[in-house]
């Protein structure tokens, strides 16, 4: 079982979880920058966060034979601190960098004034930039929330098939399947969806434009998350090739559009014994 | 006979399908007009292609994947980074464009830096250099410490400084291989001679094997130093390496691309 993690935040999990990701069959994943729990009070601070996210974090993924590759924004829960908000300002320059492969996460958190603003410049981005947008439907009041960033959506011009409309449940799946956008569905221990849960909701709309992730990140969840559903599918009869669909298919599709997916990796100690005539620079 | 950054053009070239070829060549004339964007407000269009070197630059010559997707194993970085090095020299920014480009640049960026270090023209300030190799030599990156060891950091980082990078190299994983000038360097080094011998005691201690590199940076440090100059930075050697000298300073273009 292939299996590519569309929204996994590994800068909060150990080695002990890329291995046993490895083990279970992931071979790709995209972080998307978001909050680390603790509020940021500066711009520099979210520049360091995307460094990581372009440096360090994909060297730590590539030991352990995972493709990284990130999505960035500025997050709708500090959209709301006006000491973030030049993060917008600094976003062109980081959104043109490789394995940068879509706008977010964006959306709403509080559905606040300076969530419209944000939500809006950021799709206006991923249009300048040819990127897709990872787009997370807020936790509270889900209904209104999701009918809210529909209409935003519509507004910006970006095309429903540039789009993926994350932390889908059973009440938002049916608007949000007639938007035309990609589905994703995040699976927790606890909150959020469960395996079983996915499974029904699997049957009812089929294996099309939807995407399964662990959004595993520092709280209460399990980056095998992923894994379980695909053993829950094969169990409720879906086939491998459905699993395959689901579990890479879908999103190497919609992250592609970026043109910047890499899906080989090299593990660093490799390259540096390959013999790099570049990377000895002579002498 | 071709310089250094022509061979290197012209082999990265002929790795490159069409459009790549296409994208280098408008990637590298936007490079050469970079002095007009100088102090202008906005990205110069050339850095733009600097980040996106990655995606756009891609080895099609290289031995064959087997995978369905993507590029060939193991083969983008190696042309992103020869197209990345020469547009840095097309462009020749300043120490301060540098030093930019280098802090928020992703880890191919930075790499792609370090290695252009010994060939741009005109040669960043030795500090605003030896800033951003001492940045790379406190990463865990073992990429970026390989490439922060090239022909520049031989000639300009101080004894310590070298000796630590050595060290920090036996114990990331680094081929010494990868460091530029070692014997010349290393020879008739005693205290960088001490700092291997306590490290292999310290391996053979906790009944860990000695990186088969230290025994040959150990043979380089007990050799004596030939006559003539000290190598690494004039007026920075240490008592036991003689009266201070000019360094061999080699221009940009002596420097060659081993093979
Ligand atoms: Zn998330």
């Amino acid at each position: 079982m292939r299996i590519f993690d569309p929204h996994i935040h590994m800068t909060s999990r150990t080695t002990d979880d890329y291995a046993a990701m490895y083990a279970a069959g992931v071979r790709a994943l995209v972080e998307p920058s978001f909050w680390l729990g603790q509020p940021r009070t500066s711009p520099a601070t979210f520049l360091d966060y995307f460094d990581a996210l372009l440096g360090w974090e994909p060297y730590r993924a590539a030991q352990y034979g995972i493709a990284h590759h990130c999505t960035l924004a500025l997050n709708p829960k500090e959209a709301n601190d006006p000491r973030c908000r030049p993060v917008l300002d600094e976003l062109p320059r980081y959104l043109l960098k490789d394995r940068v492969v879509a706008v977010g996460e964006i959306g709403y958190d509080s559905m606040t004034p300076a969530e419209d603003s944000a939500l809006a410049a950021q799709l206006q981005l991923a249009r300048e930039h040819e990127l897709p947008a990872l787009v997370h439907t807020p936790h509270r009041d889900k209904v209104a929330g999701l009918a809210r960033t529909l209409d935003v959506l519509r507004e910006s011009g970006l095309p429903p098939e540039r789009c993926l409309l994350d932390h889908l449940n059973e009440t938002t799946v049916g608007p949000a399947a007639d938007s035309g956008c990609w589905l994703g569905f995040s699976i927790y221990p606890d909150t959020k969806m469960d395996p079983d849960r996915m499974i029904r909701i699997l049957r009812v709309h089929g294996t099309e434009r939807v995407l399964v992730n662990s959004a595993a990140d520092w709280g209460h969840s399990d980056p095998l998350k992923t894994r379980h559903v695909g053993e829950a599918m094969l169990a409720a009869g879906f086939t491998e090739d459905d699993v395959d669909q689901v579990l890479w298919r879908n999103p190497v599709a919609f992250y592609g559009r970026s043109g910047r997916l890499e899906l080989e990796v090299t593990a660093p100690a490799e390259q540096l014994f390959e013999g790099n005539s570049i990377l000895r620079g002579g002498a | 006979m071709l310089t250094p950054l022509a061979s290197l053009r012209t082999g990265l070239e002929l790795r490159l399908g069409a459009d790549a070829r296409a994208w280098l060549h408008l990637a590298l004339t936007e490079a050469a007009d970079a002095p007009r964007y100088a102090g202008r407000h906005g990205l110069p269009p050339w850095e733009r292609h600097f980040a996106a070197a990655g995606r756009h630059c891609r080895d099609t010559s290289a031995r064959p994947g087997d995978a369905p997707h993507g590029t060939p194993h193991g083969t983008v970085p190696e042309a992103a980074d020869a197209a990345r090095i020469l547009l840095l020299h097309a462009a020749g920014p300043d120490t301060e464009a540098l030093a930019r480009l280098y802090a928020h640049g992703s880890a191919d960026e930075r790499r792609a830096v370090l290695l252009a270090l010994p060939h741009l023209d005109p040669q960043p300030s030795a500090d605003g250099a030896r800033a951003l190799v001492e940045d790379a030599l406190r990463a865990n990156d073992t990429r970026l410490i390989a490439a922060a060891l090239g022909p520049w950091s031989a000639r300009h980082l101080d004894a310590h400084q070298w000796r630590h990078a050595l060290l920090k190299c036996l114990f990331t994983g680094v081929p010494l291989s990868a460091v530029a000038g070692l014997e010349e360097r290393a020879a008739g080094d005693g205290e960088l001679a001490r700092m291997l011998e306590d490290y292999a005691r310290e391996r053979t201690a906790a009944s860990r094997p000695v990186p088969a590199d230290l025994h040959r940076a150990l043979r380089a440090a007990r050799r004596p130093r030939a006559a003539g100059p000290a190598p690494g930075p004039a007026a920075e050697g240490t008592a036991a390496e003689g009266p201070a000298a000019e360094a061999p300073a080699a221009r940009p273009s002596e420097q060659t691309w081993e093979g």
